[in-house]
């Protein structure tokens, strides 16, 4: 990588959302199982929470599946209160997966 | 040669496309068609349609995609298992035993399974709602349904007994999937290592078409041919539970490692113990590979004994969300659209309208991601204001959409395309039972 040069997770990954009450799942695949180191070491669960300040107001878990190259993120009460009761545009949070794609590594 | 077992998935949620899962029916050379029609929140609502009216309550679609299906499979001896039943399983099969004869489908065993409604079993045991912090009694006649998420045992007793349809209401999504390939293999109840496979097999296909590269394509970086005639997965699983993904030829979409992974870890929370009903299911050593074009083989995933409560899904009433949305344009629009927002907040107090929680969004700057949208100065071409509010009653939620439009002559300049809503909110929440409290029943039904 050249030095000064920023790439974004959707440069080396891909990601999907899904739901779970008031709870979103965020998924984030290396497209190139190599990379997954650097996932792994740049996208932790602290960090992942800062990129969703304002969004995810609890609890943010990280999941590591290294045979499949691959981190699942646990954002607790992030969903504004569940899908089903939430005043959000998007209340399943389906397009989170986009926010997360859009952090800088 | 080893038994293998083809199970195509004919709609991923309740509104599905129809065309996919008729191609499968008549080209697939499957043994099961299984239909996920059932969202959370959908049981509530159909539950509230069988207390209007006792034979109502089930998906409506389901007499659409039978009629498309029902003799394909019939002259290919494939064998429908779906959750279209929703909040009355029986009523239901009896509708599709009806088309069946209606169709000349001679004999169908058309079979139901109930058990799934625990409402009373909440109120017996008087059992605390985990998102309220309310023990059932203390939700009043705001509770409206409680559906445990019943296994796949049912289902396979079912099909074991000569069922040529099974018709179920709540189960877990996965479960469909996972009774046939219990029938089929003879697997045991606590044979954790297949039903934790099998579990596998059933997540990667309820979505149906979210493995085939649906929900997918970002175009320049994932690219996806054909979407608009999207083929479904088949699911090709031997006895020893491993499966490949496959679709028909011709198909639009994909099937790569890159889909089946986005599937796989689709809503799972922590990978090594996805909850399920009949298993604990661990796919934290999941390994994908493609065997073939637009064919992936997953192997590697484990059980762990199943938990010894089953989850329920509550539905209860929660008020209504009243809406509305205003739309600016050209040099200013975004600081018109903030301008009528606050016009919009201030005559909800100046008028008493009383609201539980007001949001307060413009489409195009930040209604997805509030908070935590990126800074840019960009001014946006268009703004859209929306205003939405969670409130008591139905009058308060009218107040919303009829502030918002009333912004044309008393608002800022050049507000066009103004909508409003207002709809009853039916919340979903969580509860935990002791399995045995649920009784999965087996019918057989006849056409009326």
């Amino acid at each position: 990588m050249t030095l000064g040069a920023t790439r974004k997770l959707r440069d080396i990954a891909h990601s999907r959302t899904g739901d779970k009450g008031n709870t979103s799942v965020i998924s984030l695949i290396a497209f190139d199982e190599a990379d997954y180191p650097l996932l792994r070491d740049r996208v932790t669960a602290e960090r992942v929470r800062e990129h969703f300040a304002g969004i995810v107001h609890g609890e943010v878990t990280r999941y590591e599946i290294p045979s499949l190259g691959a981190l699942n993120f646990v954002l607790q009460n992030a969903l504004g209160g569940g899908v089903t009761r939430s005043l959000a545009l998007d209340a399943h949070g389906k397009s989170l997966s986009s926010r997360l794609l859009d952090m800088e590594i | 040669m080893t038994k293998t077992v083809r199970l195509g998935a004919g709609s991923g949620f309740s509104g599905d496309r129809i065309e996919p899962a008729v191609d499968l029916a008549r080209d697939g050379a499957l043994d099961y068609l299984v239909f996920e029609c059932l969202a959370e929140r959908t049981i509530a609502i159909a539950q509230l349609a069988k207390l209007e009216n006792p034979e109502a309550g089930y998906d409506p679609m389901l007499e659409r995609r039978f009629r498309a299906v029902l003799l394909l499979c019939a002259a290919q001896g494939v064998r429908i298992v779906t959750n279209m039943g929703a909040a009355n399983p029986l009523s239901a099969a009896r509708k599709v035993a009806e088309i069946c004869r209606e169709l000349g489908f001679a004999n169908p065993r058309v079979a139901a399974i109930t058990g799934d409604d625990v409402l009373d079993v909440l109120l017996r045991e008087d059992v605390e709602i985990v998102e309220t912090g309310l023990r059932a009694s203390a939700m009043g006649d705001r509770l409206v349904s409680a559906n445990a998420y019943l296994g796949a045992r049912p289902i396979a007793d079912a099909l074991s007994d000569g069922a040529t349809i099974v018709v179920t209401g709540r189960v877990s999504d996965p479960a469909l999937f996972l009774g046939p390939l219990m029938h089929e293999f003879g697997w045991r109840d606590d044979d954790w290592q297949m039903l934790g496979r099998g579990v596998m097999a059933g997540h990667l296909l309820e979505c149906a078409g979210q493995i085939t590269g649906g929900y997918f394509a970002d175009p320049g970086v994932k690219d996806i041919a054909g979407l608009a005639r999207l083929g479904f997965p088949i699911g090709i699983v031997d006895e020893r539970g491993e499966i490949e993904i496959a679709k028909l030829a011709g198909s639009g979409g994909a099937i790569t490692t890159a889909t089946c992974k986005e599937q796989l870890l689709y809503e799972i929370g922590d990978p090594a113990a996805y909850m399920q009903p009949d298993v604990i299911a661990d796919f934290s050593h999941v390994r994908m590979a493609e065997v073939g074009k637009d064919r992936v083989r997953a192997t590697g995933a484990r059980g762990h004994a199943a938990p010894p409560t089953l989850k329920c899904s509550v539905g209860y009433r929660d008020g209504f969300v009243g809406e509305g949305q205003m739309s600016y344009a050209g040099p200013g629009a975004l600081a018109r659209a903030r301008l009528a927002g606050e016009i919009v907040r201030e005559r909800l107090s100046l008028t008493g309208v009383a609201t539980r929680e007001l949001r307060i969004d413009v489409i195009g700057a930040d209604s997805l991601h509030g908070a935590a949208t990126p800074q840019t100065n960009a001014e946006p071409y268009e703004a859209r204001l929306r205003v939405a509010a969670r409130t008591e009653t139905r009058d308060a939620a009218q107040a919303i959409g009829e502030e918002v439009e009333s912004l044309y002559t008393n608002g800022p300049a050049g507000g066009g395309g103004a909508w409003k809503s207002v709809r009853p909110i039916i919340a979903i929440a969580s509860a935990y039972i002791a399995r045995e409290k649920a009784r999965p029943r087996v019918s057989f039904v006849e056409a009326p």
